[in-house]
């Protein structure tokens, strides 16, 4: 440290690498992105309009409508999540972090294994496994007497986001089962025990003194989905293709995008437009970082053991 | 020791929720998987049964290797992955060595301003990014493709990096330099092979998303001959809809080499996630 004066030139060779891959294809897209949601093009010449894209996107029904209902649709995919996936991950967790159980690493790998599967292939196997051609899920709904349940669920309207909410749920409740079972982990007995002294076993105990210790655990589970819903687009793209049918019913932020950006059947794509939209979707994914950050991290308790 | 706690009713009610959803995660890909040995007519009137003598057949298998080159699309996604996770970690750990170690002027800013990318999804400056591929002439090339992951694993790899870096004690560091170590060498001799189990986790995680991403092959790199294995598949099915036996099979061959890097690397990922890597 004596050499304060003199430029060190190892730290600048031990950072330049990194800082410039991460400048140049990260950050400087990102901002650039954000400057040509400005422009427009007319006549091949690229020109300045201000926020006129804004005005048109969040303004002229023709595409005020479909934002609204992608973003609609956006926020039904993130509550599915956060109301089957978060709780069914936070039980699978618990049960399986209790000290009895054998073959607990068995079950964690197996539950693992749809997460770790790209969503061409679940979004394929779920739409062959619901087809009503293939007779899956029909013949397994009749084996249990419950035939009348079923509807082609992809194909309807009114059910095809669910479905496919589920579907990205049945995918990746490994990560909250996960992400929980560590926290539960680290729980230490003695607290437990205390607990116990006190009259706290099975279901109470959860509720009392385990749940309240993975709150903070919760948060970065909520927010990692937020951020994970607002971005999807593969397995939609997969499933019912960019169209994100039927007739925009699963269209959500991202496919909206991707269309925009690219065109599809006769409307030609439009980078500014595209990137108009990305803004909208940057700035949705800030606010909740933000409210994240500030409003549910800072308040959180956290237990040192 | 409490009773509750041994209660067997209570066990078996928890090994009876477990392998229920056990069977629920499995269940699709063991019925993709058994589909494909079997002939068009059996997928259809015993779709749950295993393929028999009688109705085993590879026909599917057989028109995905003709008509569609797998192995281009899996060297592909294997180029891609290895050489983007290699770098993902050389550029990473290097980063993460300079912010741990030294101090100097804008450490903490350099910090934080690496980590704004482990919340901020790089597909937001997709078209940004498209525009510079264009313009640099790495459109359909797997360069383009190698560039956008490093870029999208660096940040998460730096700050989990870093923190293990923190631990590897001083003594250690300052005994080389007296022995006349270069800060290279420290680094690359006496750092590195510290933090490997932290390297491994940063892999692991890089890992899946990378092999499965759709999105950027779709923007970046559709040209055929730099497809990678999950946008190959995805096109293959899209073209051969009507043929199952294909389609089942086109979709056993993308599971396995997946299911294959999971029974190898799973101990590693799953002890990743649970050591608190992700805080």
């Amino acid at each position: 440290m004596a050499e304060r004066r003199q430029i060190r030139w190892h730290i600048v060779v031990f950072l330049t690498p990194a800082v410039l891959v991460y400048t140049a294809i990260m950050i400087f897209p990102l901002f650039n992105t954000l400057r040509l949601a400005l422009y427009t093009e007319v006549g091949q010449m690229r020109e300045f309009v201000g926020l006129q894209n804004f005005r048109t996107l969040f303004g002229d029904p023709r595409w005020s409508d479909s934002f609204w209902n992608a973003l609609g649709n956006n926020f039904w995919f993130f509550i599915i999540h956060m109301l089957v996936q978060n709780p069914i991950g936070v039980l699978l967790a618990a049960i399986l972090s209790h000290p009895k159980l054998r073959f607990s690493a068995l079950y964690r790998s197996a539950i693992f294994i749809p997460t770790i599967l790209s969503f061409v292939i679940v979004g394929f196997a779920w739409k062959l496994i619901l087809s009503p051609i293939w007779g899956i899920a029909p013949g397994m709904l009749d084996a249990v007497g419950l035939k009348f349940l079923y509807a082609p669920w992809l194909g309807k309207e009114e059910y095809a986001l669910t479905t496919l909410a589920l579907v990205s749920v049945w995918q990746f409740v490994g990560i909250p089962m996960m992400l929980i079972y560590a926290a539960l982990l680290t729980i230490p007995e003695e607290i437990i025990e205390a607990g116990e002294c006190d009259g706290l076993t099975g279901w109470a105990a959860f509720w009392k003194i385990k749940l309240p210790l993975i709150l903070p655990s919760i948060g970065i589970i909520s927010i990692l989905t937020f951020v994970g819903n607002f971005n999807a687009f593969d397995l939609i793209y997969a499933a019912q293709g960019a169209l994100a049918g039927p007739d925009y019913s699963t269209d959500i932020l991202g496919t909206f995008m991707y269309r925009t950006f690219f065109g599809f059947q006769l409307q030609l794509g439009d980078p500014h437009m595209g990137s108009a939209i990305a803004t909208a979707m940057f700035a949705i994914i800030l606010i909740g970082v933000c409210i994240y950050l500030f409003g549910i991290q800072t308040r959180m308790r956290r237990y040192q053991f | 020791m409490n009773k509750a706690r041994r209660n067997p009713v209570n066990l078996i009610a928890a090994h009876g929720i477990l392998i229920a959803y056990t069977l629920i995660a499995l269940f699709p890909v063991f019925v993709i998987l058994i589909n494909s040995f079997k002939t068009r007519k059996a997928i259809f009137r015993e779709p749950l049964a295993l393929p028999d003598a009688d109705s085993f057949s590879m026909i599917g298998y057989q028109t995905v290797l003709k008509q569609g080159d797998f192995f281009g699309y899996f060297q592909n996604s294997m180029i891609v992955t290895v050489v983007s996770l290699t770098l993902i970690l050389l550029f990473g750990a290097m980063a993460a060595f300079a912010l741990a170690e030294y101090r100097f002027k804008g450490n903490t800013l350099m910090g934080l301003y690496l980590a704004l990318g482990i919340m901020i999804p790089i597909r937001i400056g997709t078209v940004a990014i498209l525009e510079l591929m264009v313009s640099t002439g790495l459109v359909n090339t797997l360069f383009a493709l190698i560039l956008v992951y490093t870029a999208q694993g660096l940040p998460l790899a730096v700050f989990i990096l870093s923190e293990f870096m923190r631990g590897v004690s001083d003594d250690l560091k300052n005994a080389g330099r007296i022995d006349g170590l270069s800060e290279y060498k420290i680094f690359f001799v006496l750092v590195l092979p510290l933090v490997r189990p932290a390297m491994a986790t940063v892999a692991v995680f890089n890992m899946i998303p990378i092999w499965n991403d759709l999105w950027f092959p779709l923007i970046l790199a559709p040209a055929e001959a730099t497809k990678t294995l999950t946008l190959g598949s995805q096109v293959f099915i899209g073209q051969f809809v009507t043929d199952w036996n294909a389609v089942l099979s086109a979709l056993s061959m993308a599971i396995l080499p997946v299911l294959i890097l999971y029974v190898i690397f799973s101990r590693q990922l799953i002890r990743g996630i649970t050591s608190g890597a992700v805080k």
